[in-house]
């Protein structure tokens, strides 16, 4: 379904801020499955999220979707095949725009756009029916601005809006991290329905040892760009939020230990 | 009498500049200058055609034409080269004026031989009235200044109906998307940079729409026209959204062209008053600065007081 084979992204080349993001990633994912990744900041879980959903030119590497190679299409072309949750609750909305129109918008995500009337009376039907199946009582409210809704409401819309149709892969960025924890567990509750039953191909970032262990059926822990662990199907339903956390400590003791060794080298030699 | 109804006149057909200024300006969120070559050039090319003849209707939309092509160039020098929108505009505005001039071939085109609205407006007062001056609840006022204004808001309001059903089909929304949240709609798969371009098109085809019909309405087409127009709709959309708010689409549409007339029917009482018209365009800007800064300011002095 989702192959990623090699990606290579350094920001910012030749300066004092050269970032080497993405360090030779590969994954597989095949169709119905869903993976969580995990890593400390900076270790390039974004990055690879943007770089699946098209946001910059990569370096190297290909990107195989839904049996197309899209290594090369920008990312309104690459929207046909994956809707997107962000972590940051304003990025997936229009904020002046109502409800239903922010809906609507969706629900030709990667179509023609044309001269036709955006609410027609058929589809503020459908809106109301699966708003309400939420269960946020957000239905009577489809003519107000979706910037008056509170963060957790916009997330759980913005997931509404990116499996309308369902996508071919779901991309989510740490789409909890920004809310109150009672907002996250509806978010999170919310999410895991719509995955279930529409069995969507899914790509979930999270920074929550927890979210990891409860949800998906394999898991990826990145660090410095590169994956660091993989576990899949018997592996990863045994992992508990305490193994994942004890992987962590290793990769951080590699780490100390990378230095001291650096350390006395640079002693040694120079 | 007559100078209200002139200056309501022109407050409705310059309410075309303004809704051209609010997708600029409110829904792509930049100071387009573009406007001031754009409105010229909507004069320009409709004067020249109505002096050789063409049907005052085809050289309107000939200049809305006009008026789209540049937009465009503006956008395209933003979306796909990546300039400052400022300089973009700042670009196509300087090199409209060039333009303008060789579309003219001089520096003022007067419009006193050809046929225009005007002189269809005067046809249409003469057989509404049957006679050159009417009665409006006691003032005595010519019939043709009448039918021009009457002309003026059936075009407005047609403009009006057709902008508001645009901005809510399938790729009105989307346009309004894409000034809204970029990252947001090209992730539903918009191409943002084609929405950019064809938005500052329809905007400056707006602008010079009332540049075609100003300059029917006032004679004459000039190479200066179009000097500080930009600031001059950016004071009405503001002037529409304190008085109207924007609220809602269609609110905010009204809101625009009444901001336009009042705005005008301020002006034509300040110079009545003796305010010297060399000051015009400082006190518009000045106007613009205050609206801007204002409500900014009322806020953090608020803040601190409480
Ligand atoms: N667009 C960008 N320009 C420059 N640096 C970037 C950009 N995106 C990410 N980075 C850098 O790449 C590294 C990985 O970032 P990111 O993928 O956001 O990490 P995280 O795992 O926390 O999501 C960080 O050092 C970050 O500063
Ligand atoms: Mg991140």
């Amino acid at each position: 379904m989702l192959t990623v084979s090699n990606l290579r992204k350094t920001f910012n080349v030749g300066t004092v801020n050269e970032v080497r993001a993405l360090r030779g990633v590969s994954l597989e994912l095949p169709e119905g499955a869903f993976l969580v990744i995990l890593g400390g900041n900076g270790s390039g879980k974004s990055t690879l999220l943007n770089a699946v959903a098209g946001s910059f030119r990569l370096d190297a590497g290909e990107i195989h979707l839904a049996g197309q190679k899209v290594t090369r299409w920008p990312e309104h072309r690459r929207a046909r095949l994956i809707g997107r949750v962000f972590q940051n609750p304003f990025t997936g909305t229009a904020p002046t725009m109502s409800i239903a129109e922010n809906l609507a918008l969706a629900a030709r995500r990667g179509q023609r756009r044309k001269l036709g009337w955006a609410l027609p009376r058929n589809l503020m039907d459908e809106l109301r029916d699966r708003v309400s199946q939420l269960k946020m009582s957000l239905e009577d409210r489809l003519d107000n601005a979706i910037g008056t809704l509170s963060g957790g409401q916009r997330q759980a819309l913005t997931l509404l809006m990116a499996t309308w149709l369902k996508p071919a892969l779901l991309l989510l960025d740490e789409h909890t991290a920004a809310l109150d924890p009672k907002s996250a567990d509806l978010v999170l509750r919310v999410t895991e329905e719509i995955i279930t039953r529409h069995r969507l191909t899914t790509l979930m970032v999270t920074h929550s040892m927890q979210q990891a262990a409860n949800l998906g059926d394999r898991i990826v822990i990145m660090h410095k760009g590169a994956v660091a662990y993989r576990f899949t199907g018997a592996d990863k339903q045994r992992l508990g939020a305490n193994d994942l956390l004890a992987r962590f400590e290793d990769l951080r003791r590699r780490e100390m230990l990378d230095e001291t060794a650096a350390a006395l080298l640079r002693e040694t030699y120079l | 009498m007559t100078l209200f109804l002139g200056a309501l006149t022109i407050g409705l057909i310059l309410s075309l500049l303004a809704l051209g200024i609010y997708i600029s300006y409110r829904v792509f969120d930049v100071a387009d200058i573009t406007v001031d070559g754009s409105i010229t050039f909507g004069a320009a090319i409709c004067a020249v055609l109505i002096v050789k003849g063409t049907h005052p209707m085809l050289a309107t939309l000939a200049a809305f034409g006009g008026g789209l092509a540049a937009g465009a160039v503006t956008g395209i020098l933003q979306a796909k080269f990546k300039l400052n929108p400022l300089l973009s505009g700042i670009l196509v505005m300087t090199s409209l004026y060039s333009v303008n001039l060789h579309v003219m071939g001089k520096s003022n085109v007067p419009l006193l031989t050809g046929r225009t609205f005007s002189t269809w407006a005067e046809q249409l007062g003469r057989a509404w009235f049957g006679k050159p001056e009417v009665n409006l609840l006691g003032w005595l006022i010519s019939a043709r200044d009448l039918v021009t204004l009457l002309l003026a808001l059936g075009m407005v309001v047609t403009v009006c109906l057709a902008l508001y059903w645009f901005f809510r089909t399938e790729l009105g929304t989307a346009m309004r998307a894409s000034g809204d949240n970029p990252q947001m709609i090209r992730a539903l798969g918009v191409n943002v940079e084609r929405y950019r371009i064809l938005g500052l098109a329809l905007s400056n085809g707006l602008v010079a729409l009332s540049g075609a019909l100003l300059a029917q309405y006032q004679g004459f087409a000039d190479a200066q026209m179009g000097i500080g127009m930009v600031v001059w709709g950016l004071a009405s959309v503001i002037i529409g959204e304190s008085l109207i708010g924007s609220r809602s689409l269609g609110l905010a549409i009204y809101g625009a062209i009444a901001g336009s007339v009042l705005f005008r029917l301020l002006v034509a009482i300040a110079l009545r008053w003796g305010l010297n018209p060399n000051d015009l365009k400082l006190v518009t800007a000045l106007f613009v600065f205050a609206a801007l800064v204002l409500p900014q300011w009322l806020q953090r002095r608020g803040k601190r007081e409480t």
